[in-house]
Formats: structure tokens, sequence, C-alpha cells
């Protein structure tokens, strides 16, 4: 353990969150020589943030809001353990601008941007108008809502096609069209407005620039708090489902050494806008032309960041707590070093994706050459239903994306979690995949690979060799 | 080194708030470690015992006696700190003995500045203090507890 100076803006840590990250932060800490402080709803009494943390304080109920969201009771758990700094983790309140705001009125240093930079790129409209002052590309679309048809037709061949229809009031697929040409145009609309009045009792729309088949490319930018923005290259998260991220990977497979040095620049400048310090996320889409446009900031550490971590060989979340304690954070190596991969590994079940919560009866973590896991799971831990169904993240790095892919098949080979479901048989299929080998994919691979296996599946028996 | 020399030095740790005391006389040794709440890796297991976390219940101060089960226990229902008056000055709220109604204050919770009252949930008799005044408590920490015999008994 690192021997502290005798002055630090902080000395004890309260971690605002739970499960693999909570871990992750308290184990960032104990390298810094900084005390601990867990917190933890009653459906988390036995777990391992709770037993590994200098102390921990029983926050509330189950429910989120009523504990790991509470932010009375976790301000007074920081005045009760006499914790002066707060690392709120991913989730929960980690993109809360209020909560970062009570924190400094309390006299706690806030582990993150500043409660600004944390509303202005909370407020999707205000973060896209301020990233087109920078300079930075965003997703073509209508500025504002289209009340006309004839307004409509003008904006759309200002985007060009194909562009999607969006209801200003809604989600979930409803009140959306898509439109490939502008003689689909007027009828698209049309329908569109009228889905929306029906389903959100609202029928203002907007018009975007419609993707097919992109990339979702993000890079890693930190903020020193002198001024200075570093960037750790990109991370391709092409690998979802319905918006949530299965599978990560550094370097993207498919991003150039051109492109992936405009779009640090369009971070850098993101960041600068927005004058931000501390770890962010730029969050991309890249159409197959190469060309990239700017999605949202994510103002905290992502679940992927040992991806990066991995390749470049730098301690982020630790780098996040020197930068709060004002103290100077080690430059970055000018290029990464090999390929990661990294899985989420759910309790879920693996082709259905329901939750799976229970108790792990029987463990065994994989090891060896190349691999990292972070997790909060131990032989005997109970996965409780009332949160994210993470269990844990495999982490294989390699010289290259071969044999970083070798490695991760073999973790998973030799990773067992019994008492649950999870989603370890997805992944090693997924491994074995050849398009997926092949590293040209985008967004829709989840979707095609889970049609090519029920193809498969329905015409003859499942296979087992790959 | 006597069980009433080791009670002593108990008392004296927890009076002080030490977290850790260790003590050596005439070859004995006697090592405490304690937390405000819970601590890291403390647990003691036997060997051969599958370690598993304790329970997030901090252990009441007075001895444990089984509870009738007409005892009903408070218990806080926010984080921070307990007082059973509303100021140092103040006589406490309740006392043992006392007999309360539902919607009594019972004691404060002072969290963030703010004073909470605890109000009794239960009409009957304070039997017992499970926490000390000034005593930090978390979410679910046993407060006092209340008798209900007597309500039912009218």
């Amino acid at each position: 353990m690192a021997t502290p100076p005798a002055k630090r803006r902080f000395r004890k840590v309260l971690v605002a969150n739970r499960g693999e990250i909570a871990v992750r932060v308290i184990r960032a800490c104990r390298d810094l020589g900084l005390d601990t402080v867990a917190i933890y709803s009653t459906a988390d009494r036995t777990a391992l943030h709770v037993q590994m943390a200098d102390e921990a304080v029983c926050v509330g109920p189950p429910e989120g809001y009523g504990s790991y969201r509470n932010i009375p009771n976790i301000i007074s758990a920081a005045e009760i353990s006499q914790a002066d700094a707060i690392h709120p983790g991913y989730g929960f309140l980690s993109e809360n601008a209020h909560f970062a705001e009570i924190c400094h009125a309390a006299g706690i240093v806030f582990i993150g941007p500043s409660p600004e930079t944390i509303a202005l790129m909370g407020d999707k409209a205000r973060a896209k108008a301020l990233m087109r002052e920078a300079g930075v590309p965003v997703v073509p679309g209508s500025i504002g809502t289209i009340s006309s048809e004839s307004e409509g037709l003008d904006v759309a061949s200002e985007i060009g096609y194909p562009l999607i229809i969006k209801a200003s009031g809604g989600g979930g697929g409803r009140g959306m069209r898509i439109v490939t040409s502008p003689d689909e145009f007027s009828n698209a609309f049309q329908t569109a407005q009228t889905e929306a009045l029906q389903a959100f009792g609202n029928k203002e729309v907007y018009i975007e620039r419609f993707f097919i088949n992109p990339r979702h490319i993000e890079i890693q930018v930190l903020g020193d708090g002198k001024g200075e923005i570093l960037t750790f290259g990109e991370r391709d998260c092409s690998i979802q489902r319905r918006h949530q991220k299965l599978l990560e990977e550094a370097p993207s497979p498919f991003i150039t050494a051109a492109l992936r040095s405009a779009m640090s620049q369009a971070a850098i400048a993101a960041s600068k806008a927005a004058d931000y310090v501390n770890a962010g996320t730029v969050e991309f889409l890249v159409d197959p032309e190469e060309r990239f446009f700017f999605i949202e900031m994510n103002t905290r550490i992502q679940v992927e960041h040992p991806v990066t971590e991995s390749i470049f060989r730098y301690d982020l979340v630790k780098a996040q707590i020197q930068v709060a304690l004002g103290e100077p954070i080690p430059s970055p190596p000018s290029r990464p070093e090999g390929h990661a991969i990294e899985c989420r590994i759910n309790a879920e079940d693996p082709w259905t994706f329901t939750p799976s919560p229970g108790t792990i009866t029987r463990l065994v973590l994989p090891g060896g050459p190349g691999i990292r896991v972070d997790t909060a799971a131990y032989q005997g831990a109970v996965i409780p239903p009332h949160y994210d169904s993470l269990v844990a993240k495999v982490i294989a790095t390699g010289r290259n994306r071969e044999e970083a892919m070798d490695r991760m098949l073999r973790a998973l080979t030799e990773m067992r979690v019994e008492g649950i479901r999870t989603t370890i048989p997805f992944h090693l299929e997924v491994l074995r995949d050849p398009t997926f080998r092949s590293g040209r994919y985008s967004t829709s691979f989840v979707e095609h690979f889970m049609e090519r296996r029920a193809q498969a599946s329905g015409t003859e028996p499942a296979e087992t060799n790959a | 080194m006597n069980n009433e020399d080791i009670r002593e030095i108990l008392e004296l740790v927890r009076e002080h708030n030490l977290l850790s005391f260790e003590f050596e006389r005439d070859g004995a040794r006697l090592r405490i470690q304690r937390s405000p709440f819970q601590g890291s890796f403390q647990s003691v297991s036997e060997p051969g015992e599958v370690p598993l976390p304790r329970s997030g219940t901090p252990a009441p101060l007075s001895p444990q006696v089984p509870r009738p089960e007409t005892v009903r226990i408070i218990t806080s229902p926010i984080v921070g700190t307990f007082y059973r008056s509303s100021s140092p000055d103040a006589a406490p709220y309740v006392e043992i003995g006392s007999s309360v109604t539902k919607g009594q204050i019972l004691c404060i919770i002072e969290a963030m500045k703010l004073m909470n009252e605890i109000e009794s949930e239960v009409e009957g008799t304070v039997r017992a203090f499970l926490v000390e005044n000034g005593q930090p408590v978390e979410y679910g920490t046993p407060l006092i507890e209340i008798d209900t015999k007597a309500e039912e008994a009218s």
C-alpha cells in the first residue's frame, strides 16, 4: 500500500455503488492509501463490497431509490463515517448533477466532473447544440420539431435518405417511421404523426438521418483538471442487444489510424467545450463510409473501461481519484499495445436474456495469461433481483485480436457459475462466429446472429462444432 | 489478565471510540478490533468453516435476552445520529418504563443537519434502548424496544 502524503484533499472515500464497480473503486482507493466506506441495501448485507470496505453503512431497503439512489441517506452515511469524498461508480447517482451539487454543498469531494458539466451533458438537446458549435459532427437532423409535411420534405432533402421520423414525446418504436426515398415521405410523415398522437397525445415529430449498420464507437477521455484532455483511443461497443452492450473491444477492428486520430480530436473538442474534468466517454455512431457523428457524452467511468486499461496499461479509476485529489496523473503511453476484449457475464438466460437471480452455489473463475476478471461474485453470493444482472466482466488481452479471442474462449470454457444461468454460452458462440471473428460487424450483429441461430436449429439440430 | 481486566479494557476502547487496540502483559496478548458499523474482512472464522459474511445488524449493546412476543422494535428509517432528546439540555423524550402512544416522538435521528423525529408505531411501554445517545445509526438499526402488552390488556 502506498504511503499517503501528509496532507491530502481527502482521506476516506465513500463508494456510492455496489457490485463489481464498488469492488473496483475500493481497490483503487487501497492502491492510493485511502480508507473506504461501502454503502449497501438490506438485500446486499452479504455482498463482497460490504466485506471489502473498511466500514459499511446500510442506507436503505432493496429498491434502488430507497438505498443506492437515496441522496439524504448516502450523504448522512458520509457524514457519520467522516468520509470526505464520494465515488459514484456508474449507474445510480453517477450522472445526477443534483447529487454532485449536494456533495459540494456538504463539503464532500465528488469524484467526477462538475455538476454544471453533468447537467449540460444530461440534456441531450443542449449537448448536441454545444457540439455543433464546437465543430463536432452530430447526427444530422431537424433542429426542433417539424410541423408540416412541406417543411419536413425540405429538411429531409438537406439531411438525406434514409431517414427516420420520430415522435418527440415517445420512444419504444411507436411513432417511428423509416423513410428510404422522397416519394415515401408523405405517407410516412402522416402515419408517424397519427401514431404519435394516439400513443403519446402529442403529434410532434422530428427527423434524423437513419444509419444502416452503423458501428457504436466511443472515445475515452480524461480531463486532468489543469485544462488538459488526455485521450485513450476508442472502444468498439457494437455488439449490443436492445441498446445493452454485451461485448466490447479495443482497438476497434474497423477503425483506421486516420479515423482514430480524427475522432480523438473531436472528443477533445467536445470535452473542452464542456470544461470537462475527470474520466468521461464521448460516444459516436460511425457509418460504413467512415463518417462519425456525436451521440452523447457519458460523464462517468464506463462498465467497459478495463479494455482501455488493458491496452494502455493505465489505471483509469485510480486516475479519477488522483484528479479529484488534485494530484498529478501519469501520462499514458503514446500508443496502446495489443488487443483487449471484454465479455459481460450476466445472470440471464443466454438465449432469451431473461434475468436469472439467485445464489451462486459454485464458482470457478478463469485465470492465466492475459485474463482479468472484475467481479463481486463469490461462492455463496446472492444475485438479488433488484439490480442489474452483471455478475462478472472477463477481460482477455493478447498481442493481437486473434490471441485475445482465443484467450477469451479458453477463459470462458474454464469458467463455472452454478446456481444461476449466465450468458457464458452466448459469448462462447459469438467468439466462434465467423462474422464476429472477421471483425466486420455492426450494431445489428446480435439480431442477425440470433436469426442465423434460430434458422440453424430449425433446419437441423444444434451444431456442436465451430 | 482476568475477565474483569478485559471487561475494563473493552469499556475503555468503547469509551474512547478506538477502532483497534493491542495489549501485551506477562505473556498474555489481547487484540481488539472494531468498526462503527461493520469491518473489513475482520470476521474470524474457525478452520474449515466457510467464510460467509457477517449479518449486517449490529449487535445490541445490552446482553441479548429472549424477547417476549409482545415486544416491538423500533428501527431507524434513515442514516444519521441517534439522540434521545431535542437538544443536549432538554430532557429525553422517553425513559425506560415510559408509556407511549402511537405517533408519540421517541427520539431524534440527526441527518444532514436536520432533526428527524422518530415516532412510535405502537402503543406500549419503553422496555429498552438498543443504542446510546449520540451513536451513529444506519438504515434498519434497532433503536428502542417497546412492550405492547399494556395495549392488549386494555
